[in-house]
């Protein structure tokens, strides 16, 4: 069966029958079958991102010892469609001194700077939307129109908290986009190229086990890139109620609301890509593409989890300390770990596998424990100098 | 025509339209927000001649990062967010006679340019460009001397820029 084994290459063969078949030309066969690859891609997005407001919900509720949504379909499992009815059906309002075309392009570029997103995914072996070689930037890129988004949302509201919200939160996308982008050079040290899909095939060993730091310090940027808990300052809802999408309603909310969620899923996916081998687990791959699909979808969920284990434990960090972890922390952690991998890359190249493994494994741990003491000294003597003015004060009360 | 030409004249004749309401709109942030598609559509004209590099960082360095703090900029420094004042410069007729002067040259010296009729040949696959392009940014038979240079005085700004910021106790 050609089909299990390459369903994208055969579609595309038996459509372009068809198309050629009605006295279509063939280029022109070619941009219909791209449209409409790109077509059921995005619905496929959309429905998915249906299903992660229920998974959502439903796990938020679990770690707060709740039920979550149970009446409306087994498990509550039709509530997101309901949601989806209310936001459709309601008034769609527009404030008054609103920048109209801005207004009501923000959310669609912010659901737009998602899905753009899955174009470089690998989902499978031959799946997979366009090889750009340069996908690691291409996902930073992204980030940016993102960004434009929410401070096009703030502005053009002709709101105090949403503007301040927007501005809060671009503070932080940008600020943490730094160490992402350096972090995201580490697996294209190791697999020598920025494309996902050979970054996906150079895991031969998961490069979450060769810097293990990288991992981490790309869960916390993209968990700040998303604007969630603890980074979730831009919509802090004990003050700026919403932050930049307190004025939108209806659909136009909804478009946030899910470009959030399936944000959060994406950088899910891209942790599992980036570090966790994509869809590669122990030669399933090789069996069937949708065995593949599978396996990255799990991935993603799995990290999806995670964001979301994070965000429902975590409390909010006031906005100082935050870019203050980011500037004076994370991102000179993350710079000195890409000198360290690009020398000791160096240093090992003729070394054996286990070697190389084990030298770039210890190499981690030894950044991570160097920065962590470091900033352990620096927050005891931050201590110390408060305890001092605290006593200078009350001696002379 | 051929499918890329008209793509080409849809996206040059688009990012010209951008770029001239970037200087006519009297909002600043609008003509931000139009800065940043003509941006856009440069990244495109990027990525028409497979020069998926540059079209991507083009997004990232422009888009994402000069035009955001244009906005941002505006927004700290203008009272009202909404400038309205006087759009035209007293020195305009100079202007646009300098820029008249300009086009003019530039389309006598482009008359006698042979590369307009030559079409683009093929690149061969497996060609990597950003490898190629790193390793010419690296090599010392390459560009590897301006390159550092351009990064000292990037280093150089950006100690400057933290040195005028910095607050002494």
């Amino acid at each position: 069966m050609d089909f299990w084994k390459d369903p994208l290459k055969v579609a595309a063969d038996w459509l372009m029958g068809i198309f050629t078949g009605w006295g279509m030309n063939e280029i022109a066969a070619q941009v219909l079958i791209g449209f409409l690859g790109v077509l059921v891609l995005l619905s496929l997005l959309m429905v998915l991102d249906i299903a992660l407001v229920w998974v959502e919900r439903k796990v938020v509720s679990r770690f707060q010892s709740r039920i979550g949504p149970n009446r409306v379909g087994p498990f509550g499992l039709i509530q997101p469609f309901a949601d989806i009815i209310k936001l459709l059906i309601k008034e769609d309002t527009t404030p008054e001194g609103a920048d109209r075309w801005v207004y009501n392009l923000a959310p669609i570029l912010s659901m737009m700077s998602v899905l753009v997103l899955w174009a470089v995914v690998p989902l499978a072996p031959n799946i997979l939307g366009v090889d750009l070689n340069v996908g690691a930037l291409y996902i930073i890129a992204t980030g940016a129109i993102g960004t434009l988004s929410i401070i096009m949302a703030g502005w053009s509201s002709n709101n105090k908290y949403s503007l301040i919200g927007a501005f809060r939160e671009v503070a932080v996308m940008l600020s943490f986009e730094i160490p992402m982008l350096t972090v995201m050079l580490i697996p294209t040290i190791f697999a020598s190229s920025m494309g996902i899909a050979a970054i996906t095939n150079a895991q031969d060993t998961w490069f979450v086990f060769l810097s293990p730091l990288a991992a981490i310090i790309f869960l916390i940027a993209a968990i700040a890139e998303l604007g969630r808990a603890p980074f979730d300052m831009g919509e802090a809802e004990s003050e700026l109620v919403s932050g930049y999408n307190i004025e939108y309603s209806g659909m136009k909310f909804g478009m946030f609301y899910a470009g959030e969620l399936l944000h959060a899923f994406t950088y899910g996916g891209f942790w599992a890509i980036l570090f966790f081998g994509g869809y590669r687990f122990f030669g399933l791959e090789q069996v069937s593409p949708f065995l593949a699909i599978a396996v990255v979808m799990f991935k993603a969920l799995i990290g999806y989890w995670v964001i979301m284990w994070i965000k429902y434990t975590v409390l909010r960090i006031r906005i100082d300390h935050m870019l203050g972890f980011n500037w004076r922390f994370l991102t000179p952690v993350a710079f000195v770990l890409l000198m360290v991998t690009a020398f000791m890359n160096a240093l090992l190249a003729d070394a054996p596998n286990w070697l190389y493994i084990s030298g770039m494994f210890l190499s981690n741990v030894l950044v991570a424990w160097i920065s962590l003491e470091t900033a352990r000294h620096y927050s005891r003597r931050e201590r110390e100098r408060v305890e001092e003015v605290k006593k200078t004060v009350e001696a002379h009360h | 025509m051929t499918g890329e030409q008209i793509i080409f004249l849809l996206v040059a004749v688009s990012t010209l339209v951008f770029a001239l309401r970037v200087v006519t709109t009297g909002n600043l942030v609008h003509a931000a927000l139009w800065l940043i598609a003509t941006l856009a559509g440069v990244a495109a004209l990027f990525a028409l001649l497979d020069a998926g590099f540059l079209a991507v960082v083009q997004v990232v360095v422009y888009i994402g990062a000069i035009a955001i703090l244009f906005i941002f900029a505006v927004m700290l420094t203008r009272k009202e967010m909404r400038d309205r004042g006087p759009q035209m410069n007293p020195n305009w007729r100079f202007g646009a006679l300098l820029s008249l002067v300009m086009f003019g040259g530039l389309y006598l010296l482009l008359q006698g340019w042979t590369g307009m009729e030559k079409t683009v040949s093929d690149i061969p696959s497996g060609f990597d460009a950003v490898s190629v392009l790193g390793d010419a940014l690296t090599s010392p038979n390459g560009y590897v001397l301006p390159f550092e240079v351009a990064s000292v005085l990037l280093v150089a700004a950006l100690v400057g820029a933290v040195y005028v910021a910095f607050n002494r106790k």
